[in-house]
C-alpha cells in the first residue's frame, strides 16, 4: 500500500477509536504511528506530544499535522487530518440529526436534563485542573505554598474579575494574560 | 441567501478564532463556545450547549471537531458543519505545520515557554467564569437530584479520576431511571 494511503487509514483509526478525547488519544496515536507503521521514532513522538501540548488545538489533529508534514509535506498534512476527522464528522452528524429530531420529546428532555449537571461538573473539573496547573505547576489538588505562583494568581483573579464584572471577551483574556504575564516575569528578571 | 453567507462567514470566523486560542483540551473550547454562541451571538441556548457537550464527549474523535460538527449543523445544516469544522481545524494545522519546520527554536524559546505557562491562569479564569454561570443554573432547577449529581460528578471527575465517558453514561442511566419512575407515578 502506498505510504500516503497507509497514513490516511492510520489516522482514520485514530479518529474512530479515540473516545474520550485529549489524552485518551495519545496511546492510540503512538500505536498507529510508532509501533505499527514506524512513521516516527519514539523520541520524535515525545517531541510531538510536547509540541501538541504547547499549541492550541486537539492533540489528534496536532499529531496528524505533525506526522503528515514530516512525512509528506502539505499533502500529507491534508490527508492525515482528513482521515482523523472523517469518523467524527459522520458519527456526530448522525447524532446531531437524532438530537434535533427528538430532543423536544418529553421523555428525551428528562433524560437529557440529568446529563447537564454531569457536564457542568466535567467542565468544572477541567477548570480546576488547569487552575491548579497554573497556580501550583501540577494539576493535582494541592496547596504547597513553596510552589505557589503569585503572578499567575494575580492574573487569574484579575481575569476572573474582568470576565464577571465587565464581560470582556475570553480570547482577550487568554491572549492578554499571556502578554502581561510574560512582561511581568521579564520585568522581575525571572526569564 | 446573502444573509446565509454572512452567517456561514461568522460561523467560520468565530470557530477559527476560538480554535486558535484553545490551549489545553476539549473542555476549554466548550467553555469558549458557550460564551460565544450562547452568551454573545445567542445562536443556541444554554441547555442545548450542555447537551451538545454530552454528545461530543460520548462520541469518538477530537472534542472540538465533534462540537463544531453539531453546532455547524444546528446553524446551517451540513454546509454549516463543513464550514465549522474547517474553521476549527485550520488554526492547529497551520500552527503545527509552521512549528514542525522551526521545531528546535520553538522548544528552546524561553519567552514562549513563559507565555504558555502564564496563559493557563487566563484559561482557568475563563472556564471558572463559565462554570459559575452553569452551576448557578443547575441550582436554579431546585432539584436536589441534579445538584447532588453535579457535586458527585465533580468529585468523581477531579479527585477520583473517573473518565468523562463513564460519568456521562452513569448519569444517562440515572436519567432513564428518573424518567421511568416519573412515568410509573403518572400511571398511578
Amino acid at each position: 500500500m502506498p505510504l500516503l494511503l497507509k497514513l490516511f487509514f492510520a489516522f482514520i483509526q485514530v479518529g474512530l477509536f479515540s473516545v474520550g478525547g485529549g489524552y485518551a488519544a495519545i496511546p492510540l496515536i503512538e500505536e498507529q504511528i510508532v509501533d505499527i507503521h514506524r512513521l516516527l521514532t519514539p523520541e520524535e513522538f515525545t517531541d510531538l506530544i510536547a509540541v501538541a501540548e504547547m499549541t492550541p488545538g486537539p492533540i489528534s489533529i496536532n499529531s496528524a499535522t505533525f506526522v503528515g508534514m514530516r512525512i509528506a509535506g502539505i499533502g500529507g498534512v491534508l490527508l492525515c487530518t482528513l482521515g482523523c476527522i472523517i469518523p467524527s464528522f459522520c458519527i456526530c452528524l448522525i447524532l446531531a440529526r437524532f438530537y434535533y429530531k427528538y430532543r423536544s420529546l418529553g421523555g428525551v428532555q428528562t433524560v437529557l436534563a440529568s446529563l447537564r449537571p454531569a457536564v457542568v461538573a466535567l467542565i468544572g473539573s477541567a477548570g480546576l485542573s488547569i487552575l491548579m496547573l497554573g497556580l501550583f505547576g501540577s494539576d493535582i489538588f494541592s496547596f504547597e505554598i513553596s510552589d505557589f505562583r503569585i503572578i499567575e494568581f494575580i492574573i487569574f483573579a484579575a481575569a476572573l474579575f474582568l470576565l464577571r464584572k465587565f464581560k470582556i471577551s475570553a480570547v482577550a483574556v487568554i491572549l492578554g494574560s499571556g502578554v502581561i504575564g510574560t512582561l511581568a516575569y521579564t520585568a522581575l528578571g525571572a526569564v | 441567501m446573502k444573509k446565509d453567507y454572512k452567517k456561514l462567514w461568522t460561523l467560520f470566523k468565530t470557530m477559527f478564532v476560538l480554535s486558535a486560542c484553545t490551549f489545553g483540551g476539549g473542555f476549554v473550547i466548550v467553555s469558549l463556545m458557550k460564551k460565544k454562541y450562547v452568551e454573545q451571538l445567542k445562536w443556541i441556548d444554554e441547555e442545548e450547549m450542555l447537551d451538545i457537550t454530552a454528545i461530543t464527549q460520548s462520541s469518538p474523535g477530537p472534542l472540538p471537531v465533534n462540537a463544531s460538527v453539531i453546532i455547524g449543523y444546528r446553524i446551517a445544516g451540513i454546509s454549516g458543519s463543513l464550514i465549522a469544522v474547517l474553521g476549527s481545524i485550520l488554526p492547529p494545522m497551520i500552527i503545527i505545520s509552521v512549528i514542525s519546520l522551526f521545531y528546535d527554536q520553538f522548544r528552546s524559546n524561553k519567552y514562549i515557554a513563559i507565555a504558555l505557562q502564564v496563559m493557563r491562569a487566563g484559561v482557568a479564569a475563563v472556564i471558572i467564569d463559565v462554570v459559575i454561570n452553569l452551576a448557578k443554573n443547575v441550582c436554579k432547577t431546585k432539584r436536589v437530584l441534579y445538584i447532588a449529581m453535579m457535586c458527585a460528578a465533580l468529585i468523581c471527575a477531579y479527585f477520583l479520576n473517573v473518565s468523562a465517558m463513564i460519568i456521562i453514561f452513569v448519569c444517562l442511566g440515572i436519567g432513564i431511571a428518573d424518567l421511568l419512575i416519573a412515568k410509573k407515578k403518572e400511571a398511578r
